[in-house]
């Protein structure tokens, strides 16, 4: 069983976000950045998958050549390959344009797969839109945020998450599957992994070797503004006997707030 | 003309549906457009006439027993034909687990961008401009559209619900045909446990707990809180989550949900940046902690330094005396 495994290179979640006032853009510098966690359980998954059945475990990104850090910890968890597809423009946040990346590279360099997984949604560009996008253009069924996998010869049951209950999906594979926290507990790199991690080569793949032109993934999104949100008025701390507390606390919602 | 999309679940029509709605007769009403809506499903005639006093004058709906189960390839597919059909400007989904699922895999057979979960829309020029949040609302983006339609999925429990209007409108029933293949996954049954909570996203009110609850046993006591409100769910932060305390789909922040009740009360959180970006846009936030220096006093309204497990007894109280008054 052949497994694809799109993963991102994101800020972590700790990461104070700032606009660079004269490009108005996202200010990159002091950034830490991370493999997104939601990709933690998608290559976990795969793992997974490939030991109870044999087969290989591709991980995938797009990006700059900085992205290679993030695949390198995806092999020392256990990965077979990785493979960049490199994309030297600035985040557009259209997940349509990475979507016809991602599947342009899928059709010409790893036809022969089972399944294709990707986290449910990166942190940052927050579009959970790839997963998607990219089973529409490549004929795939779909299963996102999903917390249970089994999977039996070409078919598998999924647990997606949905408001208050999981909906219980049957597919056929190929299928794209996007995973969500619970899916399962990923596992550390070792410290063999990681030394079999620096010994891979990690293949590149520019916009040529994809033969996909600029217009062909030009943005279908034109980004007027970027701006961090007004910082909330501070508020009325109090510090008394409990019961007073409860009582102020209670008059502000009742009275003031008016949502009790 | 501008067309929405309403998600219906066990015969019920979600709330943050006809919220899409009304920010659509909004929109509509700035471009002098109509305003339509698309029910999928089997059997959904009845809901039809629910739509209309939000505004909508016209509501089609694609009906297939092979749509009863949610699929989303199948919605999709029958979704592209009528637009295709009726060529709307711009169209609305509801960003709950549905719209969220379903539009990029119609934009992408479009062939056209999308912007998710966002949290304002407004009409320039004759074109749509959509506010969307990045990293969990640590940042907020204005996005326009290249081409057309122009679709956005939008936030629930953002957009407030026009005043509902006794008004009729024309329904269009179309049976329609889905190739068998283009269902390669399909809804089976969908698990609800019994006496299921209220979800964070579509609550009024969330009580959360974090790292000071202690353990598991212990969000019984936020529980008792939200037995007493109504519309209200039970929320956590990563580390409570983490701690296996309560399951993850409760946790709230940049790994877990975003919310925007009107009231979010934090128990025990000592608000992590990743925890304030996810609540931060609430109307109305309250804090308790025995931490005077934590940060989530920075984002309260109204906060309370002290032992929560000394203060929700007596909390528990006055609310009572309040509610039955």
């Amino acid at each position: 069983m052949n497994i694809l495994v799109f993963v991102k290179r994101v800020p972590d979640t700790e990461s104070k976000i700032r606009i660079n006032r004269e490009t108005g853009k996202i200010e990159e510098e002091g950034l830490n950045f991370v493999l997104n966690p939601y990709d933690e359980y998608a290559v976990e998954e795969g793992l997974r998958l490939r030991e109870a059945n044999s087969g290989k475990v591709t991980v995938l990104t797009v990006g700059t050549e900085e992205s290679s850090v993030i695949l390198k910890k995806c092999l020392a968890m256990g990965a077979d390959e990785a493979l960049l597809l490199k994309d030297e423009a600035p985040e557009t946040y259209d997940g349509l344009r990475i979507a016809k990346i991602i599947a342009r590279a899928v059709e010409k360099k790893c036809s022969d797969y089972s399944l294709l997984l990707f986290g449910k949604q990166s942190v940052g560009a927050d579009n959970a839109q790839i997963p998607s996008m990219v089973a529409e253009l490549l004929g795939l069924p779909q299963i996102n945020v999903v917390t249970k996998l089994e999977i039996k010869g070409d078919q598998g049951i999924a647990h997606r998450e949905i408001e208050g209950a999981i909906e219980k999906v049957a597919f056929s594979l190929p299928s794209v599957i996007s995973a969500q926290k619970g899916l399962n507990e990923p596992r550390y790199e070792t410290l063999k992994g990681i030394m079999a991690a620096k010994k891979k080569e990690i293949p590149v793949l520019s916009f040529e070797d994809l033969e996909l032109k600029e217009e062909d993934i030009a943005s279908g999104l034109e980004i007027a503004k970027m701006e961090t949100p007004p910082e909330r008025q501070v508020g009325k701390i109090i510090k008394e006997e409990p019961e007073e507390a409860a009582k102020k606390l209670v008059e502000f919602l009742h009275l003031e707030a008016k949502v009790i | 003309m501008i067309l929405i999309f309403i998600e219906e679940r066990d015969g019920k029509m979600k709330k943050s549906s006809l919220e899409a709605v009304s920010e659509g007769k909004r929109r509509a009403e700035d471009l002098n457009t109509e305003l339509h809506a698309v029910l999928v499903g089997h059997n959904l005639e009845s809901l039809a006439s629910e739509v209309f006093p939000y505004g909508a004058s016209k509501v089609y709906i694609l009906e297939s027993s092979l749509l009863s189960r949610y699929s989303t390839a199948g919605f999709a597919f029958v979704l592209n034909s009528l637009v295709e059909e009726i060529k709307p400007e711009i169209i609305f989904f509801s960003a709950g687990s549905m719209g969220r699922d379903l539009a990029p895999r119609l934009a992408a057979k479009l062939g056209v961008s999308l912007a998710s979960d966002c949290t304002g829309t407004a009409c320039r020029g004759g074109k749509l401009e959509v506010i969307r949040p990045i990293f969990a609302g640590k940042v907020f983006m204005t996005v326009k559209f290249k081409f057309s339609p122009q679709i956005a999925t939008l936030r629930p429990n953002v957009f407030p619900l026009t005043e509902p209007e006794s008004k009729e409108g024309e329904v269009v029933k179309k049976e329609v045909v889905i190739p068998e293949d283009q269902v390669k996954a399909q809804v089976e049954e969908i698990l609800k446990e019994e006496g299921a909570e209220l979800d964070v996203t579509e609550a009024e009110i969330v009580i959360s707990g974090g790292r000071g609850i202690k353990g598991s046993e212990n969000f019984d006591l936020i529980r008792e809180l939200t037995s007493l409100l109504p519309q209200s769910a039970v929320g956590a932060s990563r580390s409570a989550v983490d701690a296996g305390w309560i399951d993850h789909q409760h946790q709230v922040g940049q790994t877990g949900k975003t919310v925007s009740p009107n009231l979010y009360m934090a128990f025990g959180i000592s608000g992590a940046i990743q925890h304030l970006a996810g609540m931060s846009s609430s109307e109305y936030i309250v804090a308790v902690n025995k931490d005077p220096d934590a940060s989530i006093f920075k984002v309260a309204d109204f906060g309370i330094v002290g032992d929560l497990f000394q203060v929700i007894p007596p909390l528990k109280e006055e609310l009572k005396k309040v509610l039955s008054e």
